[in-house]
């Protein structure tokens, strides 16, 4: 039971951090119908943007909440910027082209980010700064580390964050305007193009945040490391019903508890696949996913 | 082309392809050709075959997969499976030893058409679940069923798990790669001048028009599925019984299906001599930037990268576009026969 239990906070805390990708990941296909397949190297851009200005700031030497948070507020704005620009440069040009060009642009993008990364932060892992000591807390046998407690609770704060802002402001209702029907939302006078802009800035921080909490609960981050978790994480979007908020947060923690659950099992060498045959088996038996809703086909 | 003039054809390219393969292996006279340079060649005909292959279902069909390294795994694991564990008693049945030219050429026919058969049988499997689903689905479907095979080979012992298939014996050659290679493209253009190329294209330009005009669409993209797949497993196949040039799961990972669909993708999607010819440029190009990917790695990947968003932003139908490349594009040929399409 205690191992169970032990599971379950592994997986949750894994499982956040798919979610706070797949949130990204389920915004802009929920705005573009686009798989943003560069979302996985945004929050990897994240990580590394985090550890640049944490090795500035010298935290590793005075750890410290406060400054922890600035960093992570500061990659997560740098990652914006980021968002906006792959969206200017690579994105908006081929918005008008078929479907198939924009993925394979946004594989492109992907492509660029992972190697442009192994040429200018070199291929060799880095050693993420700790900027908050580790501290393990013991509730009723169960241990929980201060860095996991703060990914879970974070995920959950940025979900409700993001539900409001789509939901209960004016540029969230313009998001869901141009989701639906993005030239009708034109003709009504909503700004698509910042729509969409913003869309971008708003995933990429979310991704970026990510890549800081992981950064510091394994600190460990090397270019390549968007590759699989973004794919997985695409996988928890897709699981949940994709350009649904809450979805995503469900859809990543399954997924999140299910690795663990199989790497507890003589069957952990299995563990990357999971993720690819539960993806295959919803598309199969619910396309939309658990939380989303499918749509007809107009002719 | 009448039936004699296949046969024609055919002895024609055989004992061309016989006549090359010497001079690649043991040289024209004093003249022999740098071993680099001819495993750089065998490379190339191994990725015509998976270009070309590719393009049928991207190309051709319209539709969009992300794993035809899956089924090259497939295909090739299953070629060398045969050849390792059983060449030497198949060989045997011939009258004759592995070591043998003759014993060398029946496994590898042999050993092509069982990884072939295999990954069909995984094209089909992929196929006929995923064709209900489109577009953006569809490829990260392919992409899902082609890690899950990779997984899979790294946790099988007897093919060398995540150290790679090394036991394979080399008895691939220039001829054989190269006949394969021939084989794909007349299939591929065979397919395409069909009923079935006609359907295929029908799919492409309008599934739901298609579907309406009395076109069986599922049944169609499962078949370019199962010819495509087939391919790429002799890729496969050939690949990995390559001289030092075992099969890895590192290797065969999403990263080298995108190599391929960008081999389409500059050549044109839906032009078989458009995937010849981003074959060849995308196997040479990185053979040159060797010297600088070995100073900075990774850059190779970055120029790989930056070359599919340029083209995508300002030519997305490729170099060659949808037309197939003709004598007549240098002012030679007939004219008035056959127009570019």
């Amino acid at each position: 039971m205690q191992t169970f239990l032990q599971q379950i906070i592994n997986g949750l805390s894994l499982g956040a951090i798919y979610a706070l990708i797949a949130l990204g990941y389920t915004m802009v296909y929920g705005v573009l119908r686009l798989i943003n397949f560069a979302h996985g190297d945004v929050y990897m851009l994240g990580a590394f943007a985090g550890y640049f200005l944490a090795n500035a700031l010298q935290l590793d030497a005075n750890p410290s909440v406060l400054w922890a948070i600035l960093v992570t507020l500061g990659s997560m704005a740098i990652c914006a910027g980021i968002g906006i620009l792959i969206e200017r440069l690579a994105y908006r040009p081929v918005r008008h082209h078929s479907r198939l060009s924009a993925l394979i642009t946004a594989i492109g993008v992907s492509l660029f980010l992972e190697y442009g990364g192994q040429v200018v932060f070199g291929a060799t892992p880095r050693f993420f700064p700790q900027m908050i000591r580790s501290q393990t807390y013991i509730l009723g046998g169960v241990q929980i580390t201060n860095q996991n407690l703060l990914i879970i609770l974070m995920a959950v704060a940025v979900m409700f964050g993001l539900h409001f802002i789509v939901h209960r402001t004016k540029v969230g209702k313009a998001m869901r305007a141009t989701s639906y029907n993005l030239s009708a939302a034109k003709l009504m006078g909503i700004n698509t193009d910042r729509v969409i802009a913003f869309t971008f800035a708003l995933g990429s921080a979310l991704a970026a945040a990510g890549g800081v909490m992981v950064a510091l609960a394994i600190p460990r981050i090397e270019p390549l490391m968007g590759m699989m978790t973004g794919l997985k994480a695409f996988v928890a979007a897709v699981l949940g019903g994709i350009g649904n908020i809450p979805g995503a947060m469900l859809g990543g923690m399954l997924i999140g508890l299910m690795e663990t659950g199989i790497s507890a099992t003589a069957y952990s060498t299995y563990r990357d696949a999971v993720a690819f045959g539960v993806l295959i088996l919803i598309l199969l038996f619910r396309p939309a996913g658990l939380l989303g809703s499918s749509r007809t086909e107009k002719v | 082309m009448r039936p004699r003039g296949k046969l024609v054809a055919t002895l024609l390219t055989t004992a061309v392809l016989i006549g090359l393969n010497r001079a690649v292996e043991y040289g024209v006279g004093d003249f022999q050709i740098n071993p680099y340079y001819a495993r750089i060649i065998n490379l190339v005909g191994i990725n015509v075959i998976l270009a070309v292959s590719l393009n049928l279902i991207n190309g051709f069909a319209g539709q969009f997969s992300i794993g035809h390294a899956g089924f090259m795994a497939v295909g090739g694991y299953a070629a060398t499976y045969l050849t390792v564990y059983h060449g030497a008693q198949i060989a045997a049945l011939a009258g004759t030893t592995l070591t043998s030219a003759v014993g060398a050429s029946v496994v590898m026919v042999f050993s092509l058409l069982v990884g072939a058969c295999a990954a069909a049988l995984a094209g089909l499997a992929v196929g006929i679940p995923s064709l209900r689903l489109k577009g953006d689905y569809l490829a990260i479907v392919t992409l899902g069923f082609s890690e899950i095979i990779r997984v899979v080979i790294l946790n099988i012992p007897a093919v060398g798990g995540a150290t790679g298939f090394t036991d394979a014996i080399p008895i691939t050659n220039f001829f054989w790669i190269f006949a394969m290679a021939v084989l794909s493209i007349v299939v591929v253009r065979n397919i395409t001048t069909s009923t079935f190329g006609r359907a295929l294209s029908a799919i492409r330009g309008d599934e739901i028009a298609a579907e309406a005009m009395g076109v069986r669409t599922t049944r169609y993209k499962v078949l370019a599925f199962v010819v495509s797949a087939a391919f790429a497993g002799i890729a496969g196949g050939l690949s990995g019984q390559l001289f030092a040039n075992p099969l890895n799961p590192q290797n065969l990972n999403f990263v080298k299906s995108i190599e391929v669909i960008v081999m389409i993708v500059l050549g044109g999607i839906g032009s078989t001599t458009g995937a010849v010819f981003g074959a060849t440029a995308l196997t040479i190009l990185p053979e040159a930037l060797r010297p600088i990917d070995r100073q900075f790695p990774g850059l190779r990947m970055v120029i790989y990268s930056l070359v599919l968003i340029l083209l995508m932003i300002f030519r997305p139908q490729g170099v060659f576009g949808r037309r197939e490349f003709s004598l007549r594009w240098l002012g030679l040929g007939r004219r008035g026969k056959s127009g570019p399409r």
